[in-house]
């Protein structure tokens, strides 16, 4: 059986779309890729953790690729959140760092990174987790973390 | 608008040398540069400009075909990163031919988005482009269609009346493999001032750094600055003569070279042409250098 199609109808359309465009960027902006991080990943080991050669590695590989928006100390810088918060540092297991690294959050701004070799990014991750917590945060980012469900 | 028409082969030398200069300039002088991206000329990868990074590229190709004179190509290209999932370039490009002149040929804008937010085996990129150059052009950015090395037999002063409007679309397919980048292009073109077919090309690239893991300190001709990798490009014909006949192919090693704590990159290529429509080998070098985070050097909160 075929409906009617009204003008009316077709005039919602795009308010709907609109609707769900900015649902999906309410969603995006609340800083919870870390629920999009599948178990495998999740449960990911950091060949490099706590390896001082690596974390030297690490750090040379910060400071060509992630120190100018995340500051040189991670502390953040403009929108660009600290990575010494205690989501980044206690929440996000390497294996979740290493996802995000792969898949970057790309409507927030956050690249990916896919094309560093594997072994690089574990390096960045090694020398981010080395730096630990600390309650400084230079960014302007005022949202609040959410919890890993 | 092109610039002066100059008629003697001194005069396009000392250009080209002064091309030479400024390059070398960018290339020991620019304080920062540029990232991941692989090493090629003709070939996209999904790598995109990081959003807020601005990335100043010269890419030069070089060659003396046979019954034609030598000519040096320039592309300067600025490449900006909007949003993650956008990149926007934009090219002037201009050229310097032996006994010729010296010449502006045109301008490109390019646009290329990422329809999937998350990394797969295989990560499609839309690209759009359209270009406003005259037939003296020698950027040689792509080949598509029916190009052959016989159209760069054509003097300056005739090639540049001709001017083109084209518009092109690619897709671009992109894998990384264990440090290995896979990269496949499928490339058209058409003419929007003149009623010529769809032209049509590809590119295939692959690549990998020399080294997977970075040192923890300084070394500037360590393997971890290096990348190399394989071109292979050429023109597929048009919707009126679809295949490889009278097409322009070229195949060649490539090789970059980043400068470290984020100095230049440097990349370079000799491209063997593979048949007789094909120059004899294109010298194809380039620099490239990024300024991470350009828009805060305006910005307030920034430090």
């Amino acid at each position: 059986m075929h409906l009617p199609v009204t003008n009316k109808k077709i005039r919602l359309i795009p308010a709907a779309i609109t609707f769900c465009a900015v649902l999906l960027c309410m969603a995006m902006a609340d800083g919870s890729w870390l629920k999009n991080v599948s178990p495998d990943y999740h449960a990911k080991t950091n060949p490099f953790a706590a390896q001082p050669d690596a974390i030297a590695g690490g750090a040379y590989l910060f400071s060509d690729h992630c120190a100018k928006c995340h500051g040189k100390d991670a502390l953040g810088r403009g929108k660009h959140p600290s990575l010494r918060s205690e989501r980044v540092q206690k929440l996000a297991t390497d294996g979740d760092l290493f996802w995000l690294l792969k898949n970057g959050s790309l409507g927030r701004g956050m690249p990916n990174w896919s094309a560093i070799p594997e072994p690089s990014r574990w390096q960045l991750i090694a020398y981010v987790k080395s730096l630990g917590v600390s309650s400084t945060d230079n960014s302007s980012n005022t949202e609040v973390p959410k919890e890993k469900e | 608008m092109p610039l002066r028409l100059r008629s003697t082969s001194t005069r396009a030398r000392n250009a080209a040398r002064g091309v030479l200069v400024a390059l070398a300039f960018v290339a020991f002088f620019a304080p920062r540069a540029a990232a991941q991206e692989p090493p090629y000329f003709v070939t996209y990868s999904a790598a995109l400009e990081e959003p807020g990074n601005l990335e100043v590229s010269f890419k030069n190709t070089q060659a003396a075909p046979r019954n034609a004179n030598p000519f040096l190509g320039t592309a300067m290209e600025l490449e900006y990163g909007v949003k993650g999932w956008w990149t926007t370039e934009f090219y002037l490009d201009g050229q310097a031919t032996q006994h010729d002149s010296t010449i502006y040929t045109g301008f490109r804008w390019e646009n290329r988005f990422r329809p999937l937010q998350r990394e797969h085996w295989i990560n499609p990129v839309l690209y759009v482009e359209y270009e406003n150059t005259n037939r003296a052009d020698r950027a040689l950015l792509e080949i598509v269609g029916h190009d052959s090395i016989a159209d760069l037999a054509i003097p300056n002063a005739i090639a540049r009346t001709e001017i083109e409007r084209e518009m092109e679309l690619k897709l671009i397919l992109s894998s990384n493999y264990k440090g290995w980048n896979f990269s496949e292009n499928f490339i058209s073109e058409k003419a929007l001032n003149e009623s010529e077919p769809w032209e049509f090309g590809y590119a295939l690239g692959a690549s990998r750094p020399l080294s997977l893991v970075s040192k923890g300190k300084y070394c500037f001709f360590c393997r971890q600055n290096f990348a190399a990798g394989l071109e292979l490009y050429g023109g597929l014909g048009t919707t009126d003569g679809f295949g490889w006949k009278q097409t322009s192919q070229y195949l060649g090693p490539t090789v970059s070279f980043g400068t470290p704590r984020n100095g230049p990159t440097i990349f370079f290529s000799p491209q063997f042409g593979l048949n007789d429509n094909s120059a004899g080998v294109l010298y194809r070098f380039g620099v490239s250098y990024e300024i991470q985070q350009i828009g805060s050097i305006f910005h307030r909160n920034s430090k």
